[in-house]
């Protein structure tokens, strides 16, 4: 199959990559970007695992395709943090034993991130929400709960 | 394996490129990308439209016209449309909803497909390229896309707050797939008595379906407890309810009327 070139910014890093035409990019980012943070769980849009942002909006890369995202702002939890800081919302993740297999892990971070860009003060309802389409078979998801609600805390704090 | 991405300008353009043999029309890609990960080897190919028209949400007066296009997320964020944004809100989680198009919708299958539901309870009308086809009809033929080509949009009168009322019943809180899920446009008279009612069911079939028997039960009654016993009592009337990991077919049909009261009553 020919194939095609794709642009796009990930992680803030301006990226050209030639692909096959109708790879997802949840492929796209793994087998030909090298970026191994979204994790790859049912493929069929159930368990959030392959989570990430796009232009501001949280989507599945197991079911968008790559050159749809032409031109996109494209964020995985590989370019969260800097200079080894980790983002507030995995740092409170560690802090409150919020993983345990990991699985899950970066598609809950980004699903709270996007609540967090848009919310910053979130109800423990909008948390719920937020990570609704989030599977985790580990936590029982009250710790994950707890540590976005203390990442947006810790937020606000740091804001102030 | 991948499959070739055809992309076009235009609806019409879009449509004639999906007569040729198994290519699919990307919306969201909930639906056809999940069917492709599946192994669907029915699919040859995706086809889309990059028409700027197919995404917008236009509200003039009382009507609402929704691009094909429109995500779930949108309508759910657009003011004009709080009446029945609860519906919007009811499919899948946040990834799903900015994902999910109006368009998709209409063809999910059963349990999916719950803002179908809504709208053929509005009484929609589904804008095709080459077609405007009442909501009842198109669903009824919905896998026959010759002679319409390509949804483009839906159109329906915005109801009153009171007058639309949506539950979607799931097993997993806060967001689950669909046990069943009901929506009414019930229009009442200064007595409250009921002069008009559309009811539309998910699951109860392979693709959302009228309760028409339900509908003229209700006509003339006022929505009390005693007065909708008949509606609520032929509710399941023309049903073949779907059996599915979520629940049986069985069950399906022995809560229907439960939820149906309450939802009347609510």
């Amino acid at each position: 199959m020919a194939r095609i070139p794709v642009q796009f910014r990930l992680n803030g890093d301006d990226r050209a990559e030639f692909i096959e035409s109708g790879t997802t990019l949840f492929h796209a980012l793994r087998d030909t970007m090298g970026d191994m943070s979204p994790k790859g769980g049912c493929h069929q849009g159930s368990c959030g695992a392959c989570s990430v942002i796009i232009d501001g909006e949280l989507r599945l890369s197991c079911l968008t395709l790559a050159e749809t995202c032409e031109g996109a702002e494209i964020e995985t939890i590989a370019g969260l943090g800097q200079d080894r800081v980790l983002h507030p919302v995995q740092r409170a993740i560690l802090d409150g034993f919020a993983t345990q297999c990991g699985f899950c892990t970066p598609g809950m971070v980004m699903a709270a991130k996007a609540l967090l860009d848009r919310t910053p003060n979130p109800s423990r309802e909008d948390v719920v929400e937020a990570i609704s389409g989030n599977i985790c078979r580990c936590t029982g998801y009250e710790p994950i709960i707890a540590a976005v609600l203390a990442a947006a805390r810790s937020n606000s704090q740091n804001a102030g | 394996m991948s499959l070739a991405l055809s992309t076009f300008a235009s609806a019409k353009e879009a449509s004639v490129a999906l007569n040729e043999g198994g290519a699919r029309y990307l919306g969201g890609g909930t639906l056809v990308v999940r069917a492709v990960n599946e192994g669907d080897i029915a699919i040859t190919g995706y086809v889309r439209t990059t028409d700027p028209a197919l995404t917008k949400i236009d509200v003039s007066g009382q009507r609402a016209r929704i691009g094909a296009s429109a995500t779930m997320a949108s309508i759910a964020r657009c003011p004009e449309l709080e009446t029945i944004s609860r519906a919007a809100k009811s499919v899948g989680g946040p990834a799903i909803r900015n994902m999910a198009t109006v368009g998709g919708n209409l063809f999910a299958p059963a349990p999916y497909g719950d803002f179908a539901v809504a709208l053929l309870a509005l009484g929609a009308t589904v804008h095709c390229a080459d077609a405007d086809l009442s909501i009842d009809d198109f669903l009824a033929d919905r896998d026959n896309s010759s002679g319409r080509g390509i949804v483009t949009a839906v159109s329906f009168d915005i109801p009153a707050a009171d007058s639309f009322r949506f539950l979607k019943v799931s097993r997993v809180k806060p967001k689950g797939v669909s046990v069943l899920s009901i929506a009414t446009v019930i229009d009442t008279d200064a007595q409250g008595v009921v002069a008009n009612a559309r009811i539309g069911l998910g699951c109860m079939a392979d693709r959302p379906i009228r309760a028409r028997a339900a509908e003229a039960a209700l006509k003339g009654q006022p929505l009390t407890k005693d007065r909708i016993a008949q509606a609520v009592a032929v509710i399941g009337e023309g049903t073949d309810p779907i059996t599915d990991p979520i629940a049986s077919g069985w069950y399906r049909g022995e809560v229907l009327p439960v939820h149906f009261s309450r939802l009347l009553l609510s």
